[in-house]
This record gives structure tokens, C-alpha cells and sequence, in this order.
């Protein structure tokens, strides 16, 4: 298959006072035409400003570095700013966290969801409208027609979001990147956006970046992982081995982190990895995540290998996977499991 | 239109409340009888023009006669001028309208795309200089900027008039001069409201929808700014029309400040009243009119 988004060493500097702070720190990955990649990993891992990269919508004083940043066959690294002007909301296009605040409050839906189309396509307001109407259907909104008068603040957080995701398939992009579209709403409604987000993909045929803290999510909907600790991928692949086979001991401990269903008990502790990311500041060296592994080494405080397992299964550790001790193997049983939910 | 509706309620009222205001004015700052007849009238000489001018009858009634006349247009006469007050002011209101819409004009046209600039780049050389000249608007009495502009324009270079009202230019000086003591706090407000609405989300996502960096900041980011701005405006333009005294003393220009400015010094009470109610209806109208504005730039608002 074609990829239609091809990653190669990306990274993103941001000068601080205090020396600069590698965040995002050769991130690899290559994604096809339909693919779903789940992008998991802590808070400050480093989510948002690798989808943030891609859009080209970094914040000014941040760097971005890449040896290929290439996006069906367009050379993102060297795109003007006009290139990349033309394909936001035409052939890549952004959902954000927050959809209290991600919808402008001084324009009715309707001008916020026709704007999306009207900057790229030669059509008339009419089938704007018309578009706009078709894509709140499609996401689930009744009343369509009369929603597009409506403000912002007339909708409630799940229904803005439901606007949000509409707004970003007007054009019917290629790519699209939904970074946490679920994390602000209530807990009842997450799942249905989710769903929603997932069938329209499908339905399109776009390619998703769907980056997320919920592995359930990612158990449930992802052709690729890339598991995220501290601006580094430190294991990616497809996700059924990943899930199934995880390599590495952050990925490990994450699995352990999540509840099962028939399997956790109600009250039961649930596996939590103690510590603390380390500051990303200036020359880091080994493995990020060192200071809680339970199986850290002092080989790990120097240059790590990238071990290859099947089918484009990476990590990034300097232990290979049989010399694993059997502890940090719960996650194992905890994943499959967790695979087979419904 | 229920927002309207109440805010159009509000601006009657407070109308009102101005009114028994001004009149109570003349009523407390004394025997508005003796002042009139002089320090060396006879008390009977008081008693006729109490008579005359009706000061002796009940306060309520004098307060409705003297409204549903001023409604009508007729504030009385003036004691100095022994004219119809209303037919004094006319004029000079023009004058004064004149010199304050310029000088607001002047104010915003100036400062919001400043401060628009000094947001896009803050800490450059545009803010640096936005924050000098509105640093330097503030710190220049409006007199001595009125005074270095004759000596240079019109002294120097002979290009504008420097007093009078004979033609367009000269409002040139005035305009500015009244402009620029406004322009300050507009820019500054308009660089602190873009500053904040630039890293808002909505931002971001008209970013992310393709819009051009024009389209971002003037469609999506400015009209949200804009709103305190649009208030802020209304209240200069009030102290404007009122506060144009200086202004219109060093241009000799005969607005309805320097008229008020003048009646106050001779007791001229109606004429005070007069300009004291017009001026505050104009300022409650300015209110009413951008509270609308920001109605129509905030849909949040309209709820009242
Ligand atoms: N504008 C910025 N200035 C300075 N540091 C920043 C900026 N944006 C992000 N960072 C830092 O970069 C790191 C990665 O941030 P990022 O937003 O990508 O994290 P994330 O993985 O999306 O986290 P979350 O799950 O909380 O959204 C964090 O340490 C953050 O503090
Ligand atoms: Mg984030």
C-alpha cells in the first residue's frame, strides 16, 4: 500500500530560557491510505506538538527538524507557507482537545463549517450550506438546518465536538488528526464520538492519527501504535503485536494500567508506574524512561539500540525481549485480554 | 431584539435620572432668582423675577414644565444672551459634533491597526513604537501639542489656519490634537485584546482550516478583540464632546464646550442645564449605540 504520510527523525526544539527542550525527540512512522495510528503516551510525551508538526501550526518559537516529512508525495519539510495553507482543511485536517474553546464565539456554525470548504473548493455558499447540512447529519446532529444559525455557545461540549469533527471532513481530507478529540467531554459521551470519529474514517477511507491516554481505545480501533515517552517513540508497530507482544517495559507497564473487564475486580489496585518523567531540557542520553524501569541496567544510560521484532514490530531497549524477566510479563496477559474485548 | 428592548429601557431611565440631575442643579446651587437679579437688587426686584421665571412654584412642576419643554426642543432663555438657548447651542453643537467625531475617528482609525501590528509582532520595532507614541499621547498636555502644531503648521509653514471654523482645515489640527489624547488607551486595549485572542483555540483552528494569516487576524482573531475596544470608544467620545474645551479654546473654535466653559462663569444656568443634559444624552446614546455593536460582534451578549 501507498503511504500517504511518511515521518522520518522528526523532531521539535523549543529554545527555553533554561536551555532547549528536545520535545519531540526522531519520531519514525509511515501511514497509509485508511490506516488508524494510535499515538499513546503520557501528558508532556510529546502528542500534541508531533501532530502539531505534521499541520505545520507549531508555536513560533518552536524548531522542527526532519529528514522526511512527506505527505502524498508533497515535501512538507521545505512547504511554503502558502503549500501548506492549501492543504489545511483540504487534505489534512486537525480536530483539537478542546471543543469549548476550539469553535470561534462570534460566528454561527454554519459561516465556521462553509468557511472550511469555501477556502478550498470554487463553490457557492448554496452547496456549502448544502455540504455542511449533509456532514451534521453525518455526525449525528438532528436539525441540521437549523443548527447552522445557532453559536457556539448555544451547544453543549459533546454537540460542539460533533461540529468540530464535521468542520474537519467538509473538504474530505486524506489525513486526518484527532489529538484527544475525546478527553474534555463526559465519560457517557466519549465513547459515541469516538465511534463516530472511527465509522466516518472508515466510511471515507481517510488515513487517522488518533492520539489518545485510553489503550482501550487503542485496543478497539488501531491499525499502528506508537507507544510515546518523553518526546520518543520507544516501541511502535502493528497493533495486534504490540498488543499482544510488547516489548517494552514503559509499554509493559501501561498494559498493566488498564482494568479488564471480568478480570479486574471492583476496588482492585490497578498497576501504576511510580516516578517521574525526566526533564527534556538540553543533551539527554539513554533511555528516557531508566529511572522507573524495574529492569534498568547501566547500559541503559548509553546509546540504545533499536530492536526490530516481526512485521515492522520496533523498540527501543537494550534488553531483548527473551531476557525479559517474567515480572514485568503480567502486561502480557493483562493485553491480550484487553485485545478481546468487544 | 429582547436585548434591545432592555437596553433601550436602560438608556431611558438613566436619560431621566440625568434630567432631575441638571434641573436639581440650578436649584442648588442657590436662589436661582437672586442670581439672576444681581448683588445689588432689591428683594423686591427678586420677588418679581422669582414670579416672572416661575421659581414659585412647586419644584415638581417647575421640574415637568422645564422637561416637556426641553423635550420640544425649548430650554428657555439665556440669562446672559437673552436668546433662546436652544437656538445658542445649535450651532456651536455642530461644531462640537464635528470636532468629536473627527477626533474619534482620527483616534481609532490610528490606534486599532497599531495595536493590531504591535500584537502580531510583540517586542518589536512596531510595538516599541506603538508603546512611544501612545506614551507620548498621555504624557502631552493637549495645549502645549495644540500650540507646538500652530507654531509649526501654521507659523512656520503657513499650511493651516490656526484658528477659526471658516473651512475643513480647520478641524485638521483640533482633530488631532483631540484625536490623539484618545488614541492611547484604544491601543493599547486593542494590543492587549489581540494579544489574548491570538493564542485563543479558535485561533489555532482557523489556522488549521487553511485561512490566511489577513483572514485569521482580521476575521477571526479581531472581532473578538475588538469588543472592550468598541466600549472604550463610547466613553472617549462622551469625555470628547464635553472634554473639548481646551481644545476648542486654543483653536478659538465656538463649540458647545467652550460655550459651557463660558456659562458656567456667568451664572448662565439654562444654558448649563442645557448643555449638561445634551451632553449627557449624547453620552447615554453612545452607550446605547455600542452596546448594540457589541451585541452584533458577540452573540454571548445578546442574551441581555
Ligand atoms: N509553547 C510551548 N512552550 C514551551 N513548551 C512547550 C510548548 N508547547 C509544549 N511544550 C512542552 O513540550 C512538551 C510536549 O508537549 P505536548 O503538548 O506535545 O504534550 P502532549 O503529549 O500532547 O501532552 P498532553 O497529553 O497533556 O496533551 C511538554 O513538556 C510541554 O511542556
Ligand atoms: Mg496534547
Amino acid at each position: 500500500m501507498d503511504n500517504i504520510l511518511s515521518v522520518r527523525d522528526l523532531r521539535v526544539d523549543i529554545p527555553l530560557a533554561g536551555g532547549t527542550l528536545h520535545a519531540v525527540r526522531g519520531l519514525n512512522f509511515d501511514l497509509a491510505r485508511g490506516e488508524t495510528l494510535c499515538i499513546v503516551g503520557e501528558s508532556g510525551s510529546g502528542k500534541s506538538l508531533t501532530s502539531l508538526a505534521i499541520m505545520g501550526l507549531l508555536p513560533k518559537m518552536a524548531q522542527r527538524h526532519s529528514k522526511k516529512l512527506e505527505f502524498a508525495g508533497i515535501d512538507l519539510s521545505v512547504a511554503k507557507n502558502r503549500q501548506m495553507r492549501s492543504l489545511r482543511g483540504d487534505r489534512i485536517s486537525m480536530i483539537f482537545q478542546e471543543p469549548m474553546t476550539s469553535l470561534n464565539p462570534a460566528y454561527t456554525i454554519g459561516d465556521q463549517l462553509t468557511e472550511a470548504l469555501l477556502l478550498h473548493r470554487k463553490v457557492g455558499r448554496k452547496a456549502a450550506t448544502a455540504r455542511a447540512i449533509e456532514l451534521l447529519e453525518k455526525v449525528g446532529i438532528t436539525a441540521a438546518a437549523s443548527r447552522l444559525g445557532q453559536y457556539p455557545h448555544q451547544l453543549s461540549g459533546g454537540l460542539r465536538q460533533r461540529v468540530m469533527i464535521a468542520m474537519a471532513l467538509m473538504a474530505e481530507p486524506d489525513l486526518i488528526i484527532a489529538d484527544e478529540p475525546t478527553t474534555a467531554l463526559d465519560v457517557t459521551i466519549q465513547a459515541q464520538i469516538l465511534r463516530l470519529l472511527v465509522d466516518l474514517q472508515r466510511e471515507m477511507n481517510m488515513a487517522m492519527i488518533l492520539i489518545t491516554h485510553d489503550l482501550g481505545v487503542v485496543a478497539r480501533v488501531a491499525d499502528k501504535v506508537a507507544i510515546m515517552y518523553a518526546g520518543e517513540v520507544v516501541e511502535s508497530g502493528r497493533s495486534k503485536d504490540v498488543f499482544t507482544a510488547p516489548q517494552h517495559p514503559y509499554t509493559r507497564g501501561l498494559l498493566r494500567c488498564i482494568p479488564v473487564p471480568g478480570k479486574t475486580k471492583p476496588g482492585e489496585h490497578l498497576g501504576s508506574i511510580p516516578g517521574i518523567v525526566p526533564s527534556l531540557i538540553g543533551k539527554t542520553q539513554g533511555c528516557a524512561f531508566r529511572g522507573r524501569c524495574d529492569v534498568a541496567v547501566d547500559a541503559c544510560a548509553h546509546d540504545i539500540p533499536e530492536r526490530a521484532g516481526a512485521e515492522g514490530h520496533l523498540y527501543r531497549c537494550v534488553h531483548d525481549n527473551s531476557q525479559m524477566p517474567p515480572k514485568a510479563s503480567g502486561g502480557f496477559n493483562t493485553a491480550s485480554q484487553s485485545e478481546g474485548r468487544p | 431584539m429582547i436585548y434591545t428592548l432592555k437596553r433601550l429601557g436602560l438608556a431611558v431611565l438613566v436619560a431621566l435620572a440625568v434630567s432631575m440631575l441638571s434641573f436639581a442643579l440650578l436649584h442648588l446651587s442657590g436662589d436661582p432668582a437672586s442670581a439672576i437679579a444681581g448683588e445689588s437688587a432689591t428683594d423686591a426686584d427678586i420677588a418679581a423675577i422669582r414670579a416672572f421665571y416661575g421659581f414659585d412654584r412647586p419644584l415638581i412642576v417647575q421640574y415637568a414644565d422645564w422637561l416637556f419643554s426641553a423635550l420640544r426642543g425649548d430650554f428657555g432663555e439665556s440669562y446672559y444672551f437673552q436668546l433662546p438657548v436652544a437656538q445658542l447651542i445649535g450651532d456651536r453643537l455642530s461644531i462640537t459634533m464635528t470636532l468629536g467625531i473627527c477626533g474619534i475617528s482620527f483616534a481609532i482609525l490610528t490606534a486599532v491597526p497599531l495595536g493590531v501590528a504591535a500584537a502580531v509582532r510583540p517586542n518589536s520595532m512596531i510595538d516599541r513604537m506603538a508603546l512611544f507614541i501612545s506614551v507620548m499621547g498621555q504624557a502631552m498636555p493637549s495645549f502645549w501639542f495644540g500650540l507646538v502644531l500652530v507654531v509649526i503648521f501654521s507659523i512656520k509653514f503657513r499650511l493651516l489656519p490656526p484658528s477659526g471654523t471658516e473651512s475643513w482645515k480647520n478641524f485638521i489640527m483640533p482633530t488631532v490634537v483631540l484625536g490623539y489624547y484618545a488614541m492611547p488607551a484604544i491601543m493599547r486595549l486593542t494590543r492587549a485584546g489581540m494579544l489574548d485572542v491570538l493564542s485563543a483555540d479558535y485561533v489555532r483552528t482557523a489556522r488549521a482550516k487553511g485561512a490566511s494569516e489577513m483572514r485569521v487576524m482580521f476575521k477571526h482573531a479581531l472581532r473578538n478583540a475588538i469588543i472592550p475596544v468598541v466600549s472604550l470608544s463610547a466613553v472617549q467620545m462622551g469625555f470628547m464632546l464635553g472634554g473639548s474645551i481646551v481644545v476648542e479654546s486654543i483653536f478659538a473654535l465656538h463649540g458647545a464646550g467652550y460655550l459651557a466653559w463660558e456659562s458656567i462663569g456667568r451664572n448662565d444656568l439654562p444654558t448649563v442645564q442645557a448643555l449638561i443634559l445634551i451632553f449627557a444624552l449624547f453620552y447615554i446614546v453612545f452607550t446605547f449605540l455600542s452596546d448594540l455593536l457589541n451585541a452584533w460582534l458577540d452573540p454571548r451578549m445578546r442574551v441581555g
